[in-house]
């Protein structure tokens, strides 16, 4: 590196080494808050664009397929519990849920029990409602948790089984 | 041919000297953000630590009450959690570094099957007490809605710390080193 910048015109390097670490740096910052995964991201919703819809008239179907003992403390109002997707008796809960619902309704699944690349949950959940031929289901992206990205930070949650 | 790069270096040291601006007032506020998130700043009220008593997945009974005075790290973790599960062998680490300044590391388990959950302790033969959670012990700490979730508790079984995610074990070693020696001067 630094004989690339010391070797013949190296000197008129210099703007391009720092514009190259600099794009560097952007993209860097740019992936930090962008999950790079299997989700796409237009199949995305952010928390506070599904707050504003529960305020709306058009609620959509919400979905939690996480651990039960999560729902029970704080779950987002009208959750639907389906359970953790990665285990089988989850996947059926989710499977017979999706069987009473119109292929064209909007639904919004959530975890939340981990840091978003390592959730069992919430790729399986989606994956089996795309099969099933769904074609308005989002992914609530909650970064760390429910409890960092969702009840810390203001929106509504209901308690209870 | 000296005048011609003189000229060149003069922006280039400036730009150099913004970077270096730049990023040092990035790490002094990550670092001043980190102090502050890990509640180690002293704190008008730290909420108490709970007392608990439950059963850990050998059968063996557990008290908090028996670690008064001690600095105890309670992690809500579970096997099926793929980052807690890869944080254990650092807890495993902490706990006999630290354990004879006075650390208590305590696992408590979120929705593991309990023989899966006692093959993973004797696998990676983990030093301190794993207990199977039930919502009493997470409403006892005020709610824990993801995992892992860290607390740290001092000599003064206040809480004065959670760590919410992948931990970063650079800054929680520093937090327990100094509470380890909070009470000990």
């Amino acid at each position: 590196m630094m004989g690339f910048l010391r070797g013949s015109g190296g000197m008129r390097r210099w703007p391009l080494a720092l514009a190259t670490i600099a794009a560097m740096a952007l993209t860097a910052a740019a992936y930090t808050g962008a999950p790079a995964d299997d989700i796409p991201s237009n199949s995305l919703i952010q928390p506070q664009e599904l707050a504003q819809a529960l305020k709306s008239g058009q609620k959509p179907v919400v979905l939690y397929t996480g651990p039960q003992a999560f729902y029970a403390q704080a779950h987002i109002p009208g959750a639907e519990n389906i359970g953790p997707v990665s285990k089988p008796q989850g996947m059926d809960k989710l499977r017979a849920r999706a069987a009473t619902l119109p292929k064209d309704a909007p639904v919004v699944i959530y975890c939340g029990c981990c840091p978003w690349d390592h959730c069992p949950n919430i790729r399986p959940a989606f994956a089996e409602l795309k099969k099933l031929g769904f074609s308005k289901v989002r992914v609530l992206y909650l970064a760390t948790s429910l409890g960092a990205d969702w009840k810390d930070k203001g929106f509504p949650v209901a308690s209870g089984e | 041919m000296a005048i011609h790069f003189q000229k060149l270096r003069q922006p280039a040291s400036l730009v150099l000297t913004m970077i270096v601006a730049l990023l040092a007032t990035f790490f002094v506020t990550d670092h001043r953000w980190r102090m502050h998130y890990s509640g180690t700043r002293a704190a008008p009220a730290l909420p108490s630590a709970p007392d608990l008593s439950f059963a850990d997945v050998n059968g063996i009974a557990v008290r908090t009450a028996d670690y008064k005075g001690k600095v105890v790290l309670v992690n809500f973790w579970a096997a099926w959690c793929v980052p807690c599960a890869d944080e254990i062998p650092q807890f495993i680490a902490l706990q006999k570094k630290y354990q004879a300044q006075g650390l208590q590391v305590v696992g408590i388990s979120v929705e593991d099957d309990p023989g899966e959950l006692r093959d993973f302790c004797r696998l990676h033969q983990v030093n301190y007490p794993v207990v199977p959670s039930d919502l009493r012990i997470a409403d006892a700490f005020g709610g824990v809605l993801g995992l892992p979730t860290t607390f740290v508790i001092g000599r003064d079984s206040r809480i004065h710390g959670k760590h919410e995610g992948a931990t970063d074990f650079a800054t929680l070693e520093k937090e327990v080193v100094a509470l380890l020696h909070a009470l000990q001067s």
